[in-house]
């Protein structure tokens, strides 16, 4: 009894993490109409951030948070006109080719540099136990830091005049455009912060799991299935598309081998594309 | 490959026979070594012992062969730890860079891989590093396992827990992977043999990096005994991750992972682990020829600035192994080499060696014996002891291991 | 599809006169070398040209187009190991298994438009990949090795290698005759008109639903019975090499840089990528360089030459669009 409501509670700790990665994705998605398939690229690079920040620099590993989502805004508007920019209005497919080639290149070049060793960071936070389980303080850190930053992004979204700006141009490019809204800048940030997301997220990962160059793929993978389930464009959405897959996972690991999790993953993935393209937590009336 | 360049190679092939004729003297060894992905820790360990070995022999002037000498050189590729690279390489070896005799990878699904080419193309492989038995019932005639086969690797945790604790609980917790598979498939069966009641038995993908549901299912079963494991990365992780969610067990052999010496850079998550290990620097074998484990513990630790774990001693037993073979038979001709890899029964650094030479599990090792190490605490240091068999034990089992 | 008029154009020979090219250099001195290379030259080719159906000549990504050719894979060697089913046999099933789960599947996927069609096709790869690795008879995440009798029938290693190889040039003409004919009939014009405005396909009368499905299936067939005949060549096969996200990437590669919806474009292109690939594989520095290439490559084809080598050539040469098409 207490196994199952441990895992499901782990489950829901870092499926919030997850959830925060996905927000990255689904901004850039709903503001821009771009699938940015150098997310788990820029997932890895934060998880790389926060590995030569944290041990180089010999900072606890926390500290390097706010570096790594500063660096990775501006890595994000950087890549938004190198590769983006042109893409904007094109047909999607283009720029799925686009940021797909990128992502192909950045970890080309990590493997070539890095090699795929198992970096580690190594964070020890006593952590709480209860009935024999343990919740890892890395984990009840990561989540609490994921609700910290999931509640500024709705505090710039809805409280600020530049997060209206991003909304106003995910709501109609054009009739932003005629309003005075500087589009192009405006895009570009809202990349920005997209990549930002993906980064910091990546840096949590960090301080949970060993990585490699290559663990992008899979945590790309869990951010798309994220973003299906909360609706694209749909921030909020996103981040209970995550809790609700850790959910899931929390439940099911008890009853199966944990192997299993990844085929229910990418069948509930189809399942909802196909069935709910709108997501499964739409609250806003979008389409 | 460009066919132009074929032509003319081709031609300068036939215009330089004098030029061939003088690398008779060099026998060419061909394999791949792990130098990326998650093998590569424990790879190029195994790497560094070939390495050893052939400095050895080039420098006593090459083997022995009739009345020709043969100089040792290596050819080998990046496998980046992937099966498909590997028999692509393989192949290479064997039709471009014209390798005598083969090396294999690392890691029974390498290993594997790597003897289907071997095998199609009629070239002798010394199997080092490859543990699963399985690849050897495959119908083969040209291929040596050196490790001890992967059915006997839990055999010895099991009898020490059972000496401790026989109502003990185990959770055998394994990396989807052929070698893990493997050794799982008989650690199952020896368990119920002993009488000890398996209460978890799982697998996960090898590639694994979060194990707390995995951790949450072991406190679940109210296991006191973890057996299990996979390769380095893996294992590493789980022992990382054990030690902060504080799994409440008394025992815990990993497979692989805790053998190699970077295993101590876990610090207190290492302590009281222990693995199954084909040799240990404290073994007392006595080499029908060759270095003693001694000598060679030493001088490797004097050449790499690290004390050797058993994948580095594979590795030059595995040279060893060849030259001897090579050597009493006279000749490089794969058949005759063959042959004597056939009858031979010694003793060297590594242990005993003898192949089997049944035809439905040709290659198979059969003398050879595992010990089981522990990482125990002496004056503030992490250090490997021998805990079983108890014959071999230099220092005795911490139960509970922490 | 008029057969008489297809054999009068220059494309047809030219596909004929590269297959026997193929099947023919690696005898000249039982140069197993040469035949290696050119097999896996062979494969890609393959993959590429049967991606082509989806992505040159309908507009769909097929981003995880690799998972027919895994699947037909793991259906030979299944066959083979424990049914003891002969090669061609077993080939040719799966192909048409596979072929017929995807007529099954396109049609539930391929409702979907764009880029949500082409994030389902990776998904269904990662799904399938995942739900072999736990499927037991297919071995799980350690996959099914044949033993070397497997080779008997075939008289043994050495000559099964060569059949095996002429077994994938044919494959691999077949790929390009199929890849021109649909090209050349209503068939392929009416996937080209989806590819260029669907909704007005549906308007114009195009059974869109069907062709789709029917393409889908199409551009399935022959991949799998490369991937059987791979597969028993490789006598294993693993999730993690069968349905190889990098491989099935690459061959999206290959289309866009040969020139998407031409026949010779993604033939070409899966030619020249295999052999900068062969060249990089044993180079220690640039083994991963491989898909920084792949990568730099698409990123410059797609922002600056969408009609890749081809429509290069074609703007270059009008002329040549009447001989490489």
């Amino acid at each position: 009894m207490f196994g199952i409501l441990a895992s499901i509670i782990d489950g829901v700790l870092v499926g919030s993490v997850y959830g925060l990665a996905a927000m990255g994705l689904t901004l850039i998605w709903g503001v821009m109409d771009v699938i940015n398939l150098t997310h788990g690229a820029m997932i890895v690079a934060g998880m790389f951030g926060l590995f030569y920040l944290s041990t180089l620099l010999g900072a606890p590993a926390y500290a390097a948070i706010p570096p790594v989502l500063v660096a990775g805004f501006a890595v994000g508007v950087g890549l938004y006109w190198i590769a983006v920019h042109r893409m904007i209005g094109r047909p999607p497919l283009m720029s799925l080719l686009a940021t797909f080639s990128v992502n192909m290149v950045l970890i080309g070049l990590g493997t070539t540099v890095w090699g795929t060793v198992l970096f580690n960071v190594p964070v020890s936070l006593p952590g709480i136990t209860w009935h024999g389980y343990t919740f890892t303080g890395t984990h009840i850190m990561a989540a609490v830091l994921t609700a910290a930053i999931a509640g500024a992004l709705y505090l710039f979204l809805y409280r600020t005049r530049p997060g209206k700006a991003i909304r106003a141009v995910a709501s109609n490019r054009e009739a932003a455009e005629l309003n005075g809204i500087p589009t192009r800048q405006v895009l570009s940030f809202a990349f920005g912060l997209g990549i930002a997301l993906a980064c910091v997220s990546g840096a949590l990962i960090a301080t949970m799991f060993p990585f490699t160059v290559l663990s992008g793929t899979a945590y790309q993978l869990k951010s798309f299935v994220v973003t299906v389930l909360g609706g694209l464009g749909n921030p909020a959405g996103a981040l209970f598309g995550g809790v609700a897959l850790g959910l899931l996972e929390g439940m099911v690991t008890p009853f199966m081998p944990v192997s299993w999790t990844s085929v229910i993953e990418f069948v509930v993935f189809v399942i909802v594309l196909i069935a709910f393209p709108g997501g499964l937590f739409n609250f806003t009336r979008r389409p | 490959m460009n066919k132009s360049w074929l032509i003319a190679a081709a031609v300068l092939c036939l215009a330089a026979t004098p030029v061939l004729a003088a690398d008779e003297d060099t026998l060419t060894i061909g394999f791949t070594v792990s130098q990326t992905g998650a093998l590569n820790l424990d790879s190029i360990a195994q790497l560094h012992g070939f390495e050893m070995w052939r400095d050895d022999v080039n420098a006593a002037g090459g083997i022995n062969a009739g009345n020709k000498r043969y100089k040792v050189r290596f050819v080998s590729y990046d496998d980046q730890s992937q099966p498909g690279r590997v028999q692509q390489l393989y192949t290479r070896l064997i039709t471009d860079d014209k390798a005598q005799f083969l090396f294999s990878p690392y890691s029974s699904g390498l290993v594997a891989t790597a003897t289907v080419i071997s095998e199609q193309y009629g070239k002798l492989m010394m199997s080092i590093g490859g543990a699963e038995g399985k690849t050897y019932q495959l119908g083969n005639k040209f291929l040596f396992q050196t490790y001890t086969s992967a059915d006997h690797y839990l055999s010895g945790a099991i009898e020490l827990v059972k000496s401790k604790n026989a109502a003990a609980k185990v959770a055998l917790v394994y990396s989807d992977d052929p070698f893990s598979k493997a050794v799982a498939i008989a650690a199952r069966e020896q368990a119920k043999q002993a009488g000890l009641q398996i209460v978890l038995d799982e697998s996960y993908p090898p590639a694994q990096t979060d194990f707390s549901a995995i951790i949450n299912k072991i406190v679940s079963s109210g296991a006191d005994t973890l057996l299990g494991g996979g390769h380095y990365p893996d294992g590493a992780t789980l022992a990382r991750q054990l030690y902060d969610q504080k799994a409440n067990l008394k025992w815990a052999t990993l497979l692989v992972a805790p053998d190699s010496p970077q295993f101590a850079s876990l610090g207190p998550a290492a302590q009281g682990i222990s693995v199954p290990s084909q040799w240990a620097p404290q073994v007392t074998y006595k080499p029908d020829f060759g270095p003693t484990p001694a000598e060679f513990a030493k001088r490797f630790e004097a050449k790499y600035n690290i004390a050797p774990g058993y994948h580095a001693a594979g590795g030059y037993s595995g040279g060893l192994l060849f030259q001897h073979a090579i050597e009493r038979a006279g000749s490089i001709e794969p058949e005759k080499v063959a042959a004597e890899l056939n009858k031979m029964s010694v003793t060297t650094l590594w242990g005993a060696t003898k192949f089997s030479t049944d035809p439905k599990s040709h290659g198979l090792q059969l003398a050879h014996q595992m010990v089981l190490t522990q990482w125990q605490m002496k004056n503030g240091q992490l250090v490997k002891e021998v805990v079983w068999p108890l014959a071999a034990a230099t220092a005795p089992a911490v139960y509970p291991y922490r | 599809m008029n057969v008489a008029a297809m054999l009068r154009r220059p494309t047809f020979w030219l596909i004929l006169a590269a297959t026997l090219a193929f099947a023919l250099l690696p005898l000249r001195g039982d140069n197993v070398g040469l035949r290696e290379d050119l097999l896996l030259a062979a494969v890609y080719v393959i993959l590429a040209s049967n991606l082509n159906l989806m992505i040159g000549y309908a507009g769909y990504v097929n981003f995880g187009n690799i998972v027919f050719f895994g699947l037909g894979g793991y259906l030979c060697v299944w066959l083979v190991n424990s049914h003891g089913w002969p090669l061609v046999a077993a080939a040719l099933s799966a192909g048409v298994a596979v072929s017929f789960a995807a007529l099954l599947f396109g049609l539930g996927i391929l409702r979907l438009r764009g880029a949500y069609f082409a994030l389902a096709t990776i998904g269904v790869n990662e799904g399938v990949k995942a739900f072999v690795v736990n499927f037991s008879p297919w071995g799980g995440s350690t996959g099914i090795y044949l033993s070397i009798e497997a080779y008997k029938p075939l008289g043994g290693p050495a000559k099964a290698l060569w059949t095996i190889y002429f077994l994938m040039i044919a494959v691999m003409g077949l790929s390009l005759l199929l890849s021109y004919g649909i090209k050349r009939s209503k068939f392929g014009l009416g996937l080209r008109a989806i590819g260029q405005n669907e909704n007005a396909a549906i308007v114009l009368g195009v059974p869109t639903r069907h062709y789709k499905a029917l393409v889908y299936s199409a551009s399935a067939f022959l991949p799998a019975v490369a991937g059987a005949l791979f597969f028993f060549k490789s006598a294993f096969i693993q999730p993690d090499d069968a349905f190889d996200l990098v491989l099935s990437t690459e061959a999206i590669v290959t289309v866009m840089l040969g020139g998407q919806g031409t026949v010779v474009g993604p033939a070409l292109g899966a030619f020249l990528y295999e052999e900068l690939r062969g060249t990089l594989l044993t180079s220690q520095t640039f083994s991963s360089f491989q898909l920084v290439i792949a990568g730099v490559l698409l990123l410059l084809i797609v922002l600056f030459l969408p009609g890749g080598l081809m429509g290069w050539i074609h703007r270059r040469w009008p002329r040549s669009k009447q001989v490489l098409e």
